[in-house]
Formats: C-alpha cells, structure tokens, sequence
C-alpha cells in the first residue's frame, strides 16, 4: 500500500473467507434456489441438428398440455425478436481488419446455424411438466451440410453458416512488429510447425440459470442470473424491455463457478426469461441441465497455427511468424477478444524485435466461442513455448537455458510489444522480472538433479519419465473500470459494495481485507455486497483475472477517502491534530492519550446529524464512492514444471510432480490466491489430457456429458501442487497488484506437452496438439514408429 | 395427471409426509418440496457427486434415485450437518485449509466424507483422494479437500 500510515493487519495475510460458514451449512443462496410464490418453469427445445432449414414448427399439442402455460416461438416475440448486441466490437486501431458481425438470436426462425440453438420455449407449472411438453413440439426440419473444420469452412464450395455473408469469413486481421521477412533471413535456424488447439468446455458445477420477477404493481423487474456482469445484463434487460435501469434488478447471488462463459452476455436464454415473465406476469425460472450447459453455453480453445520461429545458433529468437485460424462458432458477439489474447501471448515472455501475426476467424455450426479461462492465452503460450522446445533440441541447447537467453530483461519495462491487445490498446507489459521465476522453479523441481541423475536412474529401469519446464506471462487487471461504495454504519460496522460478481474467488474477504486495513477494523466487521445492480449499478463484471486490480483498487480507494474523512472529522472532536490520531479495533484515537478516543460508530452518527446546520460542500456520513481504470494490463508472469511418467502400454499420464513459481505483484490474500492457481492448473490438466469436446462431421457433439467428457478428478491430479511466491509489483495501481485467476490454466499444456515428449524420448515424438488423451497418444507414437520402420 | 404416493420419510431427523409424483428425483424432492436447497444439482447424470446426500448412513447420490424410493428412511443432508455458530469439526477443516471456493460442489463433498470418516478415521492421502474421487471439483484442484479431510481427521481423534 503507497499510504505510510496505513497499518498492514489484513491484507497479505492468509485469512479465513467470510463467506464460508454459510456456504458450507447450505445457507447460501444459489440462483436456483430461488423460490417464488406461484413461478413458472421453462424448458427450452434445442436442435438436434447444427444446421437446417427450419419449415415449420408445430407447438399446438404442447399448449394443449395440462399444466403448459405457454409456449413461445420466434414469431411469438414479434417485435421483440432480433439479433443480440455485438458485445465486443473489433479493436479500431488495426488497420486493415476484416470483420463480420454476426450475433446470436434469441430463438430461431427459419435457419438453425449450431446444434443447441433454441428453437421454442415452453413455460409450465413445473419442470418436469415443461420438459414433457417439449417432446410435443413437432419441428419440420430440412437438415443442411454442416461446416465443421476450419480449412474446409474456408473452401469456395463450403456450405455457409450466415447465407447473406458469401463466406465463412468472420475476421481477418494482420498485426506486425519489426520485419520478419528480414529476420528469417538473417537466422541461423528458422523452426516450422503446425501447431493444433481443440476445444473444451468452463464446466462449472453450476449449470446457467435466470429467474425473473415482474411484479405489475410496482412496475419492477427483479432477475436472478448465474451472471458475472450483473449490471451489463442489466442495461440490456431494461433496453430490450423499453424499462428504465432503475426498474430492473439483476442479483448474481452466490455462483457456482464462472470460468468465463457466465460472462457472455444476451444469451437467448437471459432474454427470453425476463420477457416471458412480463408477458405472463407470474415469475419464470429457467435452470439449466448438463446436457444444455455442453450444447449451449459457449465454449473455447479451437485454433490452427502455421508457426515460424527464426533463431540464432545460440538460441536467441530473431523473429516469430504465427498464421492461424480462430474458430468462432456460430456467431462472433464477443468480437476478437480470444485470438488478440492469443497474438498477445504467442511471445510469450520473451523478448522478440520481429513477429508477424495474422488470424483468420471462421464461422462454423458449432457452439458459440467466447473466453473460457485463459480466453486465447493458453494457445499462445502453447505455440510459443512448444516452438522454443523444438528450437532447442535443434540448437542442442538446455531448454531451461534457451528460456533465460530470451527473456525479457528485467531493465526493460515498461516493455512495449507494439501490437493492440484485447483492451484495445498497444499491448504493454507493465513490469516483470523472469529470471528469478525461473530459478526458483527450477530449484523447486531439482532440475539438474533429476536431468543427471533421477531421470536416467529411471529410465534404465525401463519408466518413462520426462520433465518439463516453460515459462508464461498473463495480461490481467484490464479496464475500463470498477467502483466501490465504502460506509461506516452507525454500528461501527463497515460496508463495502461493488458491482462485480463473486464465483468462489472469495472477494467477500480480499475486499474487506483491503477496506479493514484502511479503517483499522476487524476484517469481520466489513460485510462486503457484490453482484447486485440496486446496491451498485456502474462496472463491467468479473473476467479476464481483473477482480482483485481492478474492483479491489477501487475499494481501496473508497477506503482511503473514508479513512481521511475519518481524520478529519475526529479531528475536530477530538482536538487533536489528524497526525497525532490512530485508527485501529474501530477506534480513533490520540497516539499517546488513548482514553482521548471515539468509536468509528459514534463518528459515524455524528456525521450524519438529525438536527442543525451542516456546512455548505459536506457530505453526509461516513461514505465515499470512487473507481479505479487502469491505462493498460497489469502482466503477471511465472514458470511452471511437471514430471510425468508414461505408460507406454496404457498410454496413461501420471503426473508425479507440479510447480510454479509465480508473480503475480502485491497479492492480498495468499491463500485465496493459491486457490486459483490449484484450480487453474485443475483445468489445465484437464485441457492437456482429459477434456476435449468432440464435434462429428455433421457438427454433433459426441460427448455431452460427463461420462464421456471427462473433468479431471482427484485421483487425476498431482499428489501436491507447490506454489512459490515472487512480486513484483504492478506500477499501475495504488496496491501493485496483478491478477491471478487463469495463471494456472495459461502454462500447463506447453509444459505437459514437453514433459510427454520428454518422457517418450526413445520413440522420437514430437507433441504439437493439445489436449492429448490415450487413444491420441498411442496413434502418435505408431505414426512416429511407422516412420522410423525401414 | 398420475397418481400420487403417500411419502413418508425423515429428513435430518424431521419426519415428513407428502403426497409426490413418483418420478419426482430425490434431489428436487429435498430442493423443492422441503425447500433444503444446500444439496446441489450439477448433472443429474450420476457422475460429478454434487447431489450426494447420507441414506441411511451410506453416501447415495440424489440424482440417481426417485423420491419415492426414500419411504420409511433415514437421510441426512447437508442443513443437518452443522450450523453457522456450530460447525461440524469437518466444515470447520474446509474452512481453515481454504477447500472451498465456489462451495456448490461442497455440500456433496461433506456427505461422502462424512460416512468415509467414520468408517476410516485414520485415512491415508491415497484413500482420501479415492474416496473423494467421485466427486467433480472444478474450483479448487482437490489438494485443500485433502488437506482438510486431514485436519479433521487429526481434530476428530482427539
């Protein structure tokens, strides 16, 4: 903290949540949970094909069904039917950008354009009555060729997804730092891969849900939404209705896990909710089932990179070219925000004069793309850092050496990579200092110890083992901004309240860690409020690992205008200068005359007088409203190692060790912060082995649930993840720190991908795809022992 | 309409009638109808463990069963664990080894450790990670459960 007068109690601390004991009695209230005297329940009907002619759609013996109160169609919306907002437009400052808006509906009229598109909604007594009317919907479908695979999209005779485009064309943009061209030209060694990403789903254990309440009476719309931007949600909801913000209400309560789909905003589902509820005045929930949650809420990961690195013979990069094509799904509503992530971090941490960059974003009939943790940047450090290994096996060199030849040297930050970013601005890290983060995890790992003699020692035993090691950066902390509302109440309790939304990453305690420390309370006493758009209706949501910078900069900054309040009223009560006064276990008082004291309660209703004058230009209690925008991302950096063992036989992975050793500036709480990284790395795991969404030809999702779709369990991961902590603190905000939400999720495919190829060095393989998986990891090692064969 | 059944079954040691249909799922029977909403729904499949309740001791998942199916027994859910002001030694480990995040997977976490620990109350890191492995567990990576079944362990011997 910059403040010299503010006393450290909280913040830094491991502190036990606030929000625990009621989450863990089943006391907190999930979105589903909501029960409202005489609700409604919806069921949505979803194509079963990805892309048809719809010729009709008969829902008649649906509403005849007893207990089926309505049931709308896209021609039932009438005028209330249209495309979503383009929630994310293209970044203005590239030049030359192709861009093809093409945002979802709300239901379908005559095209189905991904399987899971919503094609009627049924509103009835109860859910299992709703869920039976659905089977008596009869939809006369006239099934098309799907568009699945990316190159094949781009063909001139491909079928297309958005007939009035003439192409599957969504995106098109270059971006250039230096000269490449010249670079290759000038290197010693230029490495060419293709490089594949597939696709995988967030999977919280909370499947979406909204349930909406409009009461006539009032003329309020009150809607309960697994959302992590309750307030954009919110203006949408009021513009699409015609109401004014202040007669809607969105409340993101407590949410089972976010992860970046609940981010994604005018889902049909968020729409046709609250319209339905004012249409039949009577409140309708919609919760959905795992099986909608896998074909209908987005999804993330697909790309193919053409990748060239162009390097010294000691290892230094001169210059990268990546070429690759981003799918985007169906529709493109959140605009580029996934490849600029993935051009921004296919460098890496790196110090790189020439890189050439250039995506092609294509429609397909698959599920809508929109950040899921990591949002692109997981892709970029993929290729970058299976790129390095390549390099160094040709070079001969140590690839922990080659990293430290290429980092960006700790004297050179600010350092500016020249390309736009995903916040639209030139992409800039803001600090960083790598090379201890590499030493540390290569201490934590026993690099030379196991490279010399652990590894070989085994190996002669017949196990294959292998290691790995790489290293990543993460833009977190973006803008525009956040605000908070810090009061002291008359009980000399403390009240914090901003606009973001809460998934379990305890902002409940690191915000209140943050506000105790300015006011000198117990963190106990701070009730912090989020996700409620009556209690603060200004802010973007929780995303992009910017929570704890953003939002909690301004609830620092709230804090310190309250502290100062604080000083300056006691001053005059207490008659002593405002540097003689203390706060500290809700008392102000005299440094060295502590029975001269008041209680933050007592100032608190002294601020706030029920009789008298008050002087011109004050304001009323004990309160102040602030907000916090950074100029760019805060970057957060670390390295990460593994050691795996492969079964050559079962092709099974075991992960025997896992660390990191992470940066992410000034952090509030550690405990909280290790959270995120174990169940980051959780899904990292599981995007390097486990999860992999299988689309068939005709754009049919195989594995739509959790028997086929597999999350990583707990006899999955590694018996320990060890953490160590490096800061360097951010310079751009007041509390230097950095996010740390999708760190973990970022580096664990490259680094599992190097320590598999590592571990089958005998069989020459070279890994350039992720996930993996048994059956994937047997046909490689067969084509690479084919290719060996005489 | 179908013809309801006369359910008769206790549920944290109240004993409740109602009349239900017979294809009402546990889960909902316990969210909807008694309005015990802390135990969750994350698939209704029978894989990620989040609906697991006690059933006559054992660790059962609700999802998987038909309200009906309960009649004349016994279960436990998560409300008849512990209290704010009294928390179960085992919610009190979640909390201090930080187990919890999201916490919608947690309820059914509690419910498959709790008959686990009393039947093994000495458990090994790998009997733990096997006992908890048919519970889905996207926030927090599984390692602080682990390391909270072990406090709590540790805390319930004494």
């Amino acid at each position: 903290m910059t403040d010299p007068q503010v006393t450290e109690k909280y913040v830094g601390k491991r502190i036990k949540r606030n929000e625990d004991p009621r989450l863990l009695t089943g006391q907190a209230l999930f979105v589903d949970d909501v029960d409202l005297p005489d609700m409604l329940h919806a069921a949505f009907l979803r194509s079963d094909f990805a892309h048809a002619r719809v010729q009709s759609i008969d829902v008649s013996a649906a509403r005849a069904r007893p207990g089926v109160v309505a049931v709308f169609t896209a021609e039932d919306m009438g005028d209330f039917w249209r495309p979503g907002p383009l929630i994310v437009p293209p970044p203005s400052k590239v030049e030359g950008i192709v861009f093809n808006a093409r945002t979802q509906i709300p239901m379908v009229k005559d095209k189905i354009h991904h399987i899971g598109d919503p094609l009627a909604v049924v509103i009835a007594e109860t859910r299992y009555i709703a869920e039976d009317a659905l089977e008596d919907i009869f939809v006369d479908y006239e099934p098309l060729d799907a568009v699945v695979d990316l190159e094949e999209a781009l063909k001139p005779d491909a079928p297309l997804v958005h007939d009035d485009l003439g192409s599957n064309l969504a995106a098109h943009v270059v971006q250039q730092k230096g000269d490449f061209e010249a670079a290759r030209g000038e290197a010693d060694v230029v490495v060419k891969r293709r490089i594949v990403i597939d696709r995988g789903a967030a999977a919280a254990l909370e499947n979406r849900g909204v349930v909406a309440d409009w009461d006539p009476r009032s003329q309020q719309l009150t809607v309960w939404d697994t959302t992590q931007a309750p307030i954009p949600i919110r203006n949408g909801i009021a513009a699409m209705l015609g109401l004014s913000e202040h007669q809607v209400r969105v409340i993101a309560p407590f949410i089972g896990g976010g992860f970046g789909p609940k981010i994604m905003m005018s889902q049909p589902e968020e729409v046709l909710v609250p319209w339905a509820a004012t249409k039949l005045n009577r409140p309708v929930k919609w919760i959905e089932d795992r099986r909608e949650n896998f074909i209908g809420t987005t999804q993330e990961r697909e790309q193919i990179h053409d990748v060239e690195m162009a390097l010294t013979r000691d290892g230094r990069i001169l210059g990268v070219r990546d070429v690759f094509l981003h799918d985007t799904g169906a529709y493109d509503p959140y605009g580029l925000t996934v490849p600029l992530n993935t051009q921004s971090h296919a460098l890496g941490a790196y110090d790189v004069p020439n890189y050439y960059t250039e995506f092609k974003v294509v429609f397909t009939n698959k599920m809508i793309v929109t950040p899921v943790r990591g949002a692109g940047r997981p892709q970029g450090i993929f290729i970058i850092e299976r790129m390095l290994d390549l390099a160094a096996k040709e070079l001969g060199l140590d690839r922990a050496e080659i990293r430290r030849r290429n980092f960006i040297p700790p004297d050179a930050f600010p350092y500016s990579h020249v390309v736009i970013d995903q916040a639209f601005a030139e992409l800039i890290f803001d600090s960083g200092n790598y090379e201890p983060a590499l030493d540390k995890a290569l201490a934590m790992i026993g690099y030379d110890q196991f490279i010399k003699e652990e590894q070989p020692r085994l190996r002669a035993e017949g196990q294959c083992v292998g290691l790995g090691i790489v290293s990543f950066v993460e833009t977190t902390g973006v803008g525009p901004y956040e605000g908070a509302r810090v009061t002291i109440e008359a009980s000399g309790k403390v009240s914090v309240v901003t606009g973001v939304g809460t998934q379990g990453q305890g902002h409940f305690t690191s915000f209140a860690q943050v506000a105790a420390d300015q006011l000198g309370v117990d963190v106990g006493e701070v009730r912090v409020v989020t996700g409620d758009t009556a209690q603060f209706h200004w802010g973007t949501g929780t995303f992009a690992s910017r929570g704890a910078v953003v939002a909690g900069n301004a609830v620092n900054a709230a804090a310190s205008n309250v502290r100062a309040k604080v000083l300056r009223l006691a001053s005059k009560v207490l008659d002593a200068p405002e540097e003689e006064l203390e706060l500290e276990n809700g008392q102000v008082r005299v440094a060295d005359i502590p029975e001269q004291s008041i209680s933050l309660g007592e100032l608190a209703v002294l601020a706030n007088p029920l009789r008298g004058a008050v002087e011109p230009g004050t304001e009323p209690g004990l309160e102040s409203t602030d907000y916090f925008g950074p100029k760019t991302c805060a970057t957060a950096f670390g390295v990460v190692s593994m050691i795996v063992e492969v079964d050559p036989e079962t092709m099974l992975v075991d992960i025997k060790r896992l660390v990191i050793a992470h940066d992410c500036g000034t952090v509030l709480n550690p405990m909280i912060v290790e959270g995120q990284i174990h169940g980051g790395m959780s899904l990292g795991i599981g995007n390097s082995f486990y999860e992999k969404l299988a689309y068939d030809e005709n754009g049919q999702l195989l594995n739509a649930s959790f028997m086929d779709y597999l999350l990583p369990r707990s006899t999955d991961m590694p018996p320990q993840i060890e953490i160590g902590h490096l800061e360097t603190p951010s310079p751009l905000n007041p509390m230097g720190s950095k996010g740390v939400g999708e760190a973990g999720a970022i580096p664990v495919p490259a680094a599992f991908a190097q320590a598999v190829e590592d571990a089958l060095v005998d069989y020459n393989v070279e890994i350039l795809e992720t996930p993996l998986s048994p059956n994937r990891l047997f046909e490689i090692l067969q084509a690479a022992r084919q290719a060996d064969e005489p | 309409m179908s013809d309801l059944f006369n359910l008769t079954v206790t549920v944290n040691g109240t004993r409740y009638e109602r009349a239900i249909e017979p294809r009402l799922l546990l889960s909902d029977f316990l969210r909807h109808e008694l309005g015990l909403t802390g135990t969750h729904v994350g698939c209704e499949h029978g894989v990620c463990g989040t609906c697991t309740i006690m059933f006559d001791g054992q660790a059962v998942r609700s999802c998987l069963m038909f309200a009906v199916q309960a009649d004349g027994h016994d279960i436990l859910t998560v409300e008849g664990l512990g209290t704010v002001e009294e928390l179960h030694p085992l919610q009190d480990a979640f909390r201090d080894a930080h187990a919890l995040q999201c916490a919608f997977c947690t309820p059914g976490f509690l419910m498959t450790l709790v008959p686990f620990l009393e039947q093994n109350p000495n458990p090994t890191e790998e009997e733990i990670r096997e006992a908890i492995a048919g519970n889905l567990c996207r926030c927090t990576g599984y390692q602080n459960i682990v390391e909270a079944v072990k406090l709590a362990a540790q805390r319930m011997a004494t």
